[in-house]
């Protein structure tokens, strides 16, 4: 916590055009991204992933996988990036912490009853406790919905307070679940409560529901961290999370950052990307910008 | 921990968001002749003046195409062709067929979009994303939507006769040289009038291409003449006794020498003049929304809009955040050759009017306000004019009372209701205002009480054809778009 800030009322209402957002959100994708910009940008997006993979089925040799994956993207293409993170359930952190090894890749872990939230909150410390105990160098953490729409907003500040407290070291990312919230307005609070509840990151979604990041949602979440940041000189990063599988979205996602919260953002530091299979679909693009055709989705590796 | 720094020191960066590798349009794209005749009777005529200016590129300075010059002789030949195709054809022409004309043509813009897309950019300077996403678009709707009107001019006034008026003399400007000419040219057909029209003698290419658009559809020679010139041209236009009504838009100045040569003679007239449009911000506004509307608002084509927002009020109580943001997103523009796709702030149209604006930025230093521009680079060659805003201001300054056609913004900050309602109605100008607050009671007490034709509500410069368009005070009158926008070319018999 940072002594220094005020607290807002976070009761009082707050001022977000669902048509202005939408308008500006699409302004962002007429932007004409090419050659060394595009390159750029792509290597840049490689390197903003969190690795994701929260399944049910998963297992210790799928993680393991996904954990090499996420150090050799395509070692045809020489020179690649790392994933910025692998992220998984809080049983496999400790293998994901052993295969990443001193690579720099972080580990992050979801936990506090993912997706659901549906939980008390001492087994939610408990499973944050779990994580970090393992290993997990970020918590990905949902907040209660239920609540939130109850409009029991100290209920889900504390709450996110108590997690940070159990993450110790570990960053903590706060899901907003922006599907469940609905409406900019919300998800605007819930930006702003998180944040000033010491959430490291703000993230949109679980990738449990649809819909999940849209670049509208994201861009009001940027807005409230570019607010947050003036109000208290502290910078919060950014994940949006579920949907994001093409080069081209994630090339207007970039722009977006760019032109709303500029260059101190554009690194894996304050920004990720929540994906499975975008990873792919980037290196496509990479060897294309490369070799001037496009590869069979076959050459490139599924983990 | 992160210590809370000074906030007022922070500062976002943003150098790398506006230096993108180059997107630029194809020129080869679109065909431009080495030279235009004067476009009268269904065919390209050599001038009888025999003379030929250039027109150039404002963001090179290259020459693009010699245009003709239409001296009084022309001018006449072109309102006999007009005349003599109304007699004879448009005006006992079945409404229902003339509409299919009108379709025709809106059509073929639609078809011909990039083409005219890349000549409005490259003769006027303005970004290609705007003249693509814009003015094409919004030309071609305006023929559709008058297309439809035109075999139901009954249903428009009920229970009254309509009659076209005759020959429509023209005079469009050369901000939107297209669009002008389709809000010109579409309502006319539809109401059964034939037509002069005269472009800017700086943008004349686009309503020239319109002109062979026109050739192609067939429509019957001499319904549309499309002539080019300065100033002495369009005031043989105005001062032809055969003309029965004149449609000029472009500056206040010229609006008042239009209405003196009229006066006393028959000639019924619309004018769409000069602006200094008030938007004003409210405290309980969506602040990035409205900032946003701010940018639109003042920085659309350059500032080269006669309604553009031109004059910002914003309540005291938000004024520091407004301003904070204004600056922060006048950094992430991107100002340059108005043919790369990614260009947000293109040329300004002429030498002559960067210099106006620049005397204006001039004249708003020396009357104390503080100006601020972004950090961005300008071209070494073409007009260009980085955006500029000016806090600091008061009513009295000249930069807050005058027309200044660029991308130049007066800030003031307000406190209650009544001041600035007080203080937007203060000029002679009412083409438009703009009014931003997320209570639905107070943009109506401001709709009803501030003086201006058009008043957007938590938006700026949106356009439809559907939606009548117009001003109070010195911006003119008469009203274009809509069914308002037929009225003006026609008359009520009974």
């Amino acid at each position: 916590m940072i002594a220094t800030k005020m607290i807002p009322d976070f009761s009082a209402p707050v001022h977000v055009d669902q048509v202005g957002i939408e308008e500006r959100a699409s302004r962002f994708t007429k932007r004409s991204i090419k050659n060394e910009t595009k390159l750029n940008g792509l290597m840049l997006a490689l390197n903003m992933i969190d690795l994701t993979t929260l399944e049910g089925k998963d297992t210790n040799g799928k993680v393991k996988q996904l954990c090499y994956k996420a150090q050799h993207l395509h070692d045809a293409y020489p020179g690649l990036p790392t994933v910025a993170a692998i992220c998984v359930y809080p049983s496999m952190v400790k293998t994901a912490k052993a295969a990443l090894g001193n690579s720099g890749i972080k580990v992050a872990s979801v936990a506090t009853a993912f997706p659901s939230g549906q939980a008390p909150r001492d087994v939610k410390i408990r499973d944050t406790k779990y994580a970090v105990q393992n290993g997990a160098d970020e918590v990905d953490m949902v907040i209660s919905r239920g609540k939130f729409l109850e409009g029991e907003y100290n209920f889900v500040f504390d709450e996110i307070a108590a997690i940070k407290e159990a993450c110790g070291d570990a960053r903590l990312k706060v899901i907003l679940e922006t599907g469940e919230l609905v409406t900019y307005d919300k998800v605007r609070k819930a930006s702003d409560i998180a944040m000033y509840a010491g959430a490291d990151f703000i993230k949109t979604s679980t990738g449990k529901i649809s819909p999940a990041a849209t670049m509208p949602v994201t861009l009001v979440m940027l807005e409230a961290i570019r607010d947050f940041y003036y109000k208290t000189g502290k910078k919060i990063a950014m994940k949006p999370a579920g949907g994001i599988s093409k080069s081209k979205l994630a090339l207007h996602y970039l722009v977006m950052l760019n032109e709303t919260l500029g260059e101190g953002w554009m690194n894996n530091e304050w920004f990720r990307f929540g994906a499975s299979s975008l990873a792919n679909d980037i290196l496509m693009q990479l060897m294309k910008q490369k070799t001037g055709v496009y590869q069979s989705a076959n050459y490139f590796s599924i983990d | 921990m992160a210590k809370a720094t000074k906030n007022n020191t922070l500062k976002l960066k943003f150098d790398s968001a506006r230096n993108l590798a180059p997107a630029p349009e194809s020129k080869s794209a679109a065909k431009i002749d080495p030279q235009y005749d004067l476009f009268i009777n269904g065919k390209f005529e050599k001038p009888l003046s025999k003379k030929y200016f250039a027109t150039i590129n404002p963001a090179t300075e290259e020459k693009l195409s010699m245009i003709a010059e239409a001296n009084t002789a022309d001018v006449n030949k072109a309102v006999v062709a007009a005349r003599t195709a109304y007699e004879k054809t448009w005006k006992k022409m079945p409404p229902a067929e003339r509409a299919k004309y009108i379709y025709r043509i809106a059509r073929m813009i639609q078809e011909r979009a990039r083409e005219f897309a890349i000549i409005e950019t490259l003769d006027g300077g303005k970004p290609i994303r705007e003249s693509r996403d814009f003015d094409v678009p919004t030309a071609a709707n305006h023929f559709f939507y008058y297309a439809g009107w035109a075999d139901k001019l009954e249903y428009a006034f009920p229970n009254r006769r309509t009659e076209p008026l005759g020959v429509a003399g023209q005079i469009i400007p050369w901000n939107f040289p297209l669009l002008m000419a389709a809000w010109k040219i579409a309502p006319a057909l539809a109401c059964g009038n034939t037509v002069v029209l005269k472009p800017a003698e700086n943008t004349s290419l686009t309503a020239l291409k319109l002109a062979e658009i026109i050739q192609e559809a067939d429509l019957p020679p001499g319904v549309v003449n499309i002539i080019t010139g300065a100033g002495a041209t369009g005031a043989a236009i105005v001062n032809h006794a055969d003309v029965n009504k004149i449609a000029f838009t472009g500056s206040t100045e010229v609006g008042k020498i239009i209405q003196r040569a009229i006066a006393g003679t028959n000639k019924k007239a619309t004018l769409e003049l000069g602006g200094k449009a008030a938007n004003i911000i409210f405290d309980d506004a969506p602040i990035d929304k409205a900032v946003e509307g701010v940018i639109n608002g003042i920085f659309f084509n350059q500032g080269h809009v006669c309604c553009a927002g031109s004059r910002l009020y914003v309540q005291e109580s938000v004024f520091k955040e407004v301003v904070r943001k204004l600056k922060d997103r006048l950094e992430t523009m991107i100002l340059g050759e108005p043919m790369d796709k990614n260009t947000d702030i293109g040329a300004i149209n002429s030498k002559a009017q960067l210099d106006i604006i620049n005397k204006y930025i001039k004249i708003g230093q020396q009357e104390g306000a503080e100006m601020y521009q972004p950090s961005c680079a300008i071209p070494k060659k073409g007009f260009y004019c980085r955006p500029t805003i000016f806090t600091n201001v008061a009513q009295s300054n000249r930069i807050a009372q005058e027309e200044i056609f660029g991308p130049v913004l007066a800030i003031q900050s307000f406190r209650t209701d009544d001041e600035v309602i007080e203080k937007a109605n203060n000029s002679p100008y009412g083409l438009s205002a703009g009014v931003w607050t997320d209570k639905g009671s107070k943009i109506f007490n401001l709709t009803t009480k501030l003086r201006a034709g058009v008043i957007w509500a938590n938006t700026f410069n949106k356009f439809d054809p559907t939606s009548p368009f117009g001003g109070y005070k010195e911006s003119g009158f008469g009203r274009e778009g809509g069914l308002h926008g037929l009225s003006a070319y026609i008359n009520l018999t009974t």
